[in-house]
């Protein structure tokens, strides 16, 4: 940090300079801290420039980094203010006077607790209230529904994928580029496409508002992923192992269960995440295929956007932020495990 | 004899030909191991596609409801009015239908089906259809008596060409045009010309869709590229967490922060830029669509044209610095050329993904800011007119299909890569 300081003492004295003039011209100190954010993060990003390097060039270069973290900001701060929105004590979309003040008064989890209320037969009896809750409360049965379908469709999804890659990824596989795009299409169709087949047909053969049919057309949509990640793993894969497997006389499944398996195993992980991601998140399926019996959570906030609106989305959108900064992770440390096992970095 | 031929192998085939043999088997089983999720992709996508397919041109409303008149009115030559045989078989057949109460195969459903063609004639069919048991011979005359229309020829032809199974007629609605009373084809009125419109409509905003997205994600994936790995994998956590947050989270952060009452109006209320009820309309519109759209499918240009920046030597644009050429000139002639596959990807992905996208319009869209899906979900789930949803979606279709050929042919769907 104090590095950063001496290296830009210039620039900062310019920046909080132009901090004051803003906070004279706008009355609000607030201004000012917005004012820092936007100008003064992208400093901390600005390479060390050559001496011969003009006034001009560095101008440039730190404006770029202004544009490039806007955009960033752009795209990370939707994801993020629903957090603290989820915590409003008033039924608003936006932060309130006594939220900016951080009055304590003004956050609830009042939200929160109306995820597990909503739908219970009595929320405040004490007797039977967890299953009550685990029985009734729309947004409890819409996860469990989510969670079913989601982990049946990518066990299956998953297991068909990693075979079929298997198959892919093989020098001697006939067609490849033609399979490769059927395999990969239901990611390409537009998914009210697919949605619109797959109710006139499921509904011919009895599969319509049923899990099977839901489960069906989300393996469907999770196989892409599988495909992708697999095979890209694949393509790193030294297939002498397997020669030299079935040398020692490994048959096929002994081959692929100590060989093949333990190196793809972060893509098939990482495949099966992406399935599962698609899964919970899919709601033109749902809301074309499945029943009231079958809703899940992305078609319970579709219908909560769509008639009543309430901060309790927020918190259900907060918890699902959540789920996703977790996952992010898995799969990070998924990547630099799958790095170090092909040997391509040091650590 | 080659030397190939003469080699055996230790069970006394030619090695030529044991390897063949080999190869083939190798290559069956490689086969082989993609077969059950084709099979199963066949049966859950390929099929139920096929069955879309095959509802834009198959309709059996009329054959279904009232099957010897359908029979009999395909033979009529359309000369004037059918004869007074095909008129009693036709007020059979509709006595005979009315009884029926199964779905799908009432004169009600017969109705709607005609009443798509010829807007207005619904009531003719079910009001006729009550009296049907009591009408007595001469058929044409007593027909007429009851409703003069049916001494219209212009019905008798809708009919005729409504009794046909296999029917063009969803995809001459889907294209706005429509049957003149002689049954040639021509523009429909302005009033009813929305699928060319909203098909243009859908092209134009997720044209510029990508035009945005292709600004916005230049800089950011260059960044990322230059950057030592420690801060641009920092920055990247920016880029992944949205695009793997769930879309409807992100649709409704939009529709918190751009409301009326939302975060950014009141920023600007506070920050004195607007009145209290000056309050900008940010959702619920094109505006809205297009906006979030932007920021659900920007992870998906930034992350292709970033793998590709990544590869790119920084020493290219040193040497033609060193060389004298302007930063403008040596970015335009050095730097751009190599980003192209990249930008070609990620332009493509982003086009196809907004042109079918539904859910994001559907929910902020409000009027005029729907897409072609949205129409094409309007008639499989509202109005329930399944054949023109379906005519819709296969144009939509050929549409998606030929950017993805073109997808495969300029990059190959297997360099497709996440994260």
């Amino acid at each position: 940090m104090l590095k950063f300081i001496q290296e830009k003492r210039k620039a900062i004295i310019y920046l909080l300079v132009a901090a004051a003039l803003v906070t004279l011209l706008s009355g609000t100190y607030k201004a000012a801290i917005g004012f820092l954010l936007v100008f003064g993060v992208p400093l901390y990003f600005m390479s060390k420039m050559p001496d011969y390097a003009t006034t001009g060039e560095r101008f440039t270069r730190y404006m770029f980094l202004v544009i490039s973290s806007s955009i960033l900001v752009f795209l990370i701060t939707p994801v993020i203010i629903i957090i603290p929105l989820s915590f409003n004590a008033e039924p608003y979309f936006t932060f309130t006077e006594g939220m900016l003040n951080l009055d304590p008064d003004a956050f609830s989890t009042r939200w929160y607790m109306d995820i597990l209320h909503n739908g219970m037969a009595a929320p405040q009896a004490i007797e039977g209230w967890w299953a009550d809750m685990w029985e009734n409360a729309q947004w409890v049965r819409a996860a469990r529904n989510s969670f079913f379908i989601a982990t049946v469709s990518t066990i299956i999804a998953t297991s068909l994928g990693t075979l079929a890659a298997l198959g892919l990824s093989r020098p001697e596989m006939p067609y490849r580029a033609l399979i490769t795009s059927l395999l990969i299409s239901p990611m390409i169709v537009p998914l009210v496409i697919t949605a619109t087949g797959m109710f006139f047909f499921y509904s011919q053969v009895g599969l319509a508002k049923t899990y099977w049919g839901v489960i069906l057309a989300h393996v469907t949509l999770g196989v892409p992923f599988v495909i992708i990640t697999v095979t890209a793993t694949l393509s790193g894969f030294d297939m002498s192992l397997v020669r030299a497997a079935q040398n020692m006389g490994a048959n096929g499944w002994t081959t692929f269960r100590r060989i093949i398996m333990p190196l793809i195993l972060p893509g098939m992980i990482s495949g099966a995440l992406f399935a599962f991601i698609t899964s919970l998140d899919e709601v033109v399926a749902v809301l074309f295929i499945a029943d009231v019996e079958q809703r899940t959570i992305p078609r319970q906030m579709f219908s909560g956007i769509r008639e009543q609106i309430s901060p309790t989305i927020l918190s259900v959108a907060s918890i699902l932020v959540l789920m996703s900064v977790i996952l992010l992770t898995v799969l990070e440390l998924l990547r630099r495990r799958s790095e170090r096992l092909r040997g391509m970095s040091p650590g | 004899m080659s030397n190939a031929e003469l080699t055996l192998t230790e069970d006394g085939i030619p090695l030529k030909q044991k390897l063949a043999k080999t190869t083939a088997l190798q290559r069956r089983r490689a086969f082989l191991l993609t077969m059950p999720l084709v099979l199963f992709l066949v049966i859950s996508f390929v099929i139920p596609i096929g069955q879309m397919l095959f509802s834009s041109v198959h309709n059996d409303k009329v054959s279904a409801v009232v099957p010897t008149f359908a029979e009999a009115i395909i033979q009529w030559d359309g000369e004037g009015l059918p004869s007074e045989a095909t008129f009693e078989i036709f007020v059979k057949d509709l006595a005979k239908a009315k009884k029926v109460r199964e779905v799908g195969r009432t004169v009600g459903n017969m109705a709607t089906r005609i009443n798509y063609e010829m807007p207005g004639s619904r009531s003719l069919f079910t009001s006729t259809a009550r009296k049907a048991k009591k009408i007595e011979a001469p058929y044409k005359e007593n027909l007429i008596k009851i409703n003069k229309k049916w001494a219209n020829p212009a019905i008798w032809l809708t009919m005729q060409r409504a009794a046909r199974d296999i029917t063009p007629a969803f995809y001459v609605a889907a294209l706005d045009l429509r049957y003149d009373e002689e049954g040639n084809v021509v523009r429909a009125d302005e009033l009813y010309q929305i699928y060319l419109d909203n098909f243009i409509k859908t092209l134009g905003v997720s044209a510029l869709i990508t035009l945005i997205c292709v600004i916005l994600a230049y800089p950011v994936a260059y960044l990322l590229s230059v950057l030592p790995l420690r801060q641009s994998n920092l920055l990247m956590i920016m880029v992944l967490l949205p695009f793997w947050t769930s879309l409807l989270v992100r649709t409704t952060a939009w529709i918190a922060i751009l409301q009326t009452e939302g975060v950014i109006n009141d920023m600007l209320v506070f920050l004195g830029f607007i009145s209290d009820d000056g309050r900008i309309q940010m959702i619920y519109n094109q505006t809205g669509t297009i906006i979030s759209m932007v920021h659900i499918l920007l992870p998906f240009m930034i992350l292709p044209l970033y793998s590709v920046m990544k590869t790119i030597p920084p020493s290219y644009m040193r040497a033609a610095l060193s060389m004298g050429a302007k930063p403008m000139y040596a970015y335009r002639k050095v730097y751009l050329p190599q980003t192209l596959p990249g930008l070609a990807a990620g332009t493509l992905l982003v086009f196809i993904l907004a042109i079918g996208y539904y859910i994001t319009p559907a929910l902020v869209g409000g009027e005029d800011g729907l897409l072609i899906s949205n129409l094409i979900a309007y008639h499989i789930q509202k109005s329930l007119n399944w054949s023109l949803g379906a005519a819709l979606g296969t144009i939509l279709l050929v549409v998606v299909l030929i950017l993805y050929w073109l997808y495969n042919k300029l990059i190959g769907i297997d360099k497709l890569r996440f994260g």
